[in-house]
């Protein structure tokens, strides 16, 4: 059964500028949601480049992808924001005047006032590798994520990467496989040593394959896959029969469902007006990288720009009946104490 | 490709000249462009238009959507990829001896006239 979870503003999207969203909606006694489909906050910052300096905050001459998020979590510590992890939006839906229905597809419904998308470039899915044929397999013999590991048992699973996710669900699934191979194009791993050591004891022993080269083919009918074919550095072809494959090459940005929620798209972006960044549909917001607007800048600052300018929008959505009264965090004692400082 | 390279290193000698590169796309597309040296063999591409190179995470190392072939009389003059960079590579596709992370290539004068040659598919 679905859970209802009733809010002011539901966020789709945590990275910066969703979570500067939070403060801007908190200083104006909105509450927020946000759902992400990585398993971390902090958005590209986190999960492209969070080693990387940033050097085009306002104020701040340098700082990392991991450091603006960590400094931003803090920033919207006071208002309690509340994070659904790991899901993705399927589903947006307006059922009245301010009022959304959003659907995941971890199977939350949220009934809110506003909806704001901070979705960057869109959702980070599962690369997909360039094999000839491959669509008809996916999600029932070629998998991108493991979601219930005895789906896996007594079968013969081709594993194919060179990272953590390719080492641990090698390890993990090997125990309850028919026979696992693992396929990696290189013979050397980026995964942890400690991984790559038990991968390799299991090889010694016979416990599994590894081969090293790349899938080239695929052999099968009816997205049930029957064998791949793996082209080996030296350029032999050697046929192994499979009943499931787990491609592990990363994750890229797709656009994702957005696309299917009624808004106008140019490009894939959503376009806005500049004055509250609001969507041809009343309530429905696009901050950060997805909007688009007469002169737009992809970066941070813009975006945190804008989701100021939302929150004065949204708040009119929340308490129809209330008078907005611009203040200063600097002067006001009542934006001091939501903040926790006064 | 040497007589193309004695040509541009010799034009080479004006200060003015910048380095040339060609992309040559899968379907045949060639695009010979100018570089600024300093700027990345992807910065190069993306301020010329050229549509292989994706470029996702902006030249951070971490997304593996530039990946060039480097043009195999070229390859040693480019050099290996960085350990850092090797690991990247496990995220690309197709994947070959020759094959460089573009973001990482730095534009100097000695790359005057290279030639790379960009995937059909970066990840999207």
């Amino acid at each position: 059964m679905s859970e209802t979870i009733k809010t002011d503003v539901l966020i789709i999207g945590a990275g910066p500028v969703g979570l500067f969203a939070v403060f801007e909606l908190g200083l104006l006694d909105i509450k927020a949601h946000l759902v992400d489909i990585l398993d971390k906050v902090g958005g590209q910052c986190a999960e492209l480049y969070p080693e990387k300096p940033i050097y085009d905050i306002p104020g701040i001459p340098l700082i990392t992808g991991h450091g603006l998020t960590e400094a931003l979590m803090a920033q919207i510590k006071p208002f309690g924001p509340t994070f659904h992890l790991g899901e993705m939006v399927t589903m947006v839906e307006k059922t009245g005047e301010a009022a959304f229905r959003v659907g995941t597809d971890g199977g939350k419904i949220f009934e809110c006032k506003v909806v704001v998308i901070a979705a960057g470039g869109g959702s980070f899915q599962p690369k997909r590798p360039p094999i000839n044929g491959i669509e008809p397999y996916e999600d029932k013999s070629v998998h991108y994520a493991v979601r219930k590991m005895e789906h896996f048992r007594d079968k013969r699973i081709l594993i194919v990467g060179g990272g953590d996710s390719a080492l641990d669900w090698t390890l993990n699934l090997q125990p309850l496989a028919k026979r696992l191979t693992l396929v990696h194009r290189r013979d050397d791993f980026r995964g942890a040593p400690d991984s790559v050591n038990k991968m390799r004891a299991l090889v010694a022993a016979g416990d599994m394959d590894l081969k090293i080269g790349q899938v080239a083919d695929l052999e099968g009918a009816d997205g049930q896959l029957a064998a791949a074919s793996i082209k080996e550095k030296d350029g032999t072809v050697t046929r192994v029969e499979v009943d499931a494959m787990l491609p592990f090459f990363g994750l890229t940005m797709k656009l994702g469902p957005v696309a299917e929620w009624g808004l106008d798209l140019e490009n894939n972006l959503i376009p806005v007006d500049t004055a509250a960044f609001e969507t041809n549909v009343p309530g429905l917001f696009a901050i950060g990288d997805i909007n688009t607007y007469p002169g737009k800048l992809k970066l941070i600052l813009s975006g945190f720009h804008e989701g100021a300018l939302m929150a004065q929008k949204a708040y009119h959505y929340v308490y129809p009946d209330k008078k907005l009264v611009f203040q200063y965090t600097t002067s006001s004692t009542s934006l001091q104490k939501k903040l926790g400082v006064a | 490709m040497s007589e193309v390279q004695e040509i541009s290193r010799s034009t080479a000698v004006n200060n003015e000249t910048m380095p040339k590169i060609t992309f040559i796309e899968h379907d045949g597309t060639v695009h010979t462009v100018e570089a600024e040296i300093g700027a990345t063999v992807m910065e190069t591409a993306l301020r010329n238009d050229v549509a292989s190179i994706v470029a996702e995470c902006g030249g951070s190392c971490t997304c593996a959507t530039c990946l060039v072939h480097v043009d195999e009389k070229w390859s040693p003059i480019v050099g290996p990829p960085s350990s850092e960079e090797e690991e990247m590579l496990d995220a690309a596709f197709e994947v070959k001896p020759t094959s460089r992370l573009s973001c990482q290539i730095k534009v100097t004068k000695e790359l005057d006239g290279l030639i790379v040659h960009t995937p059909a598919y970066q990840g999207r």
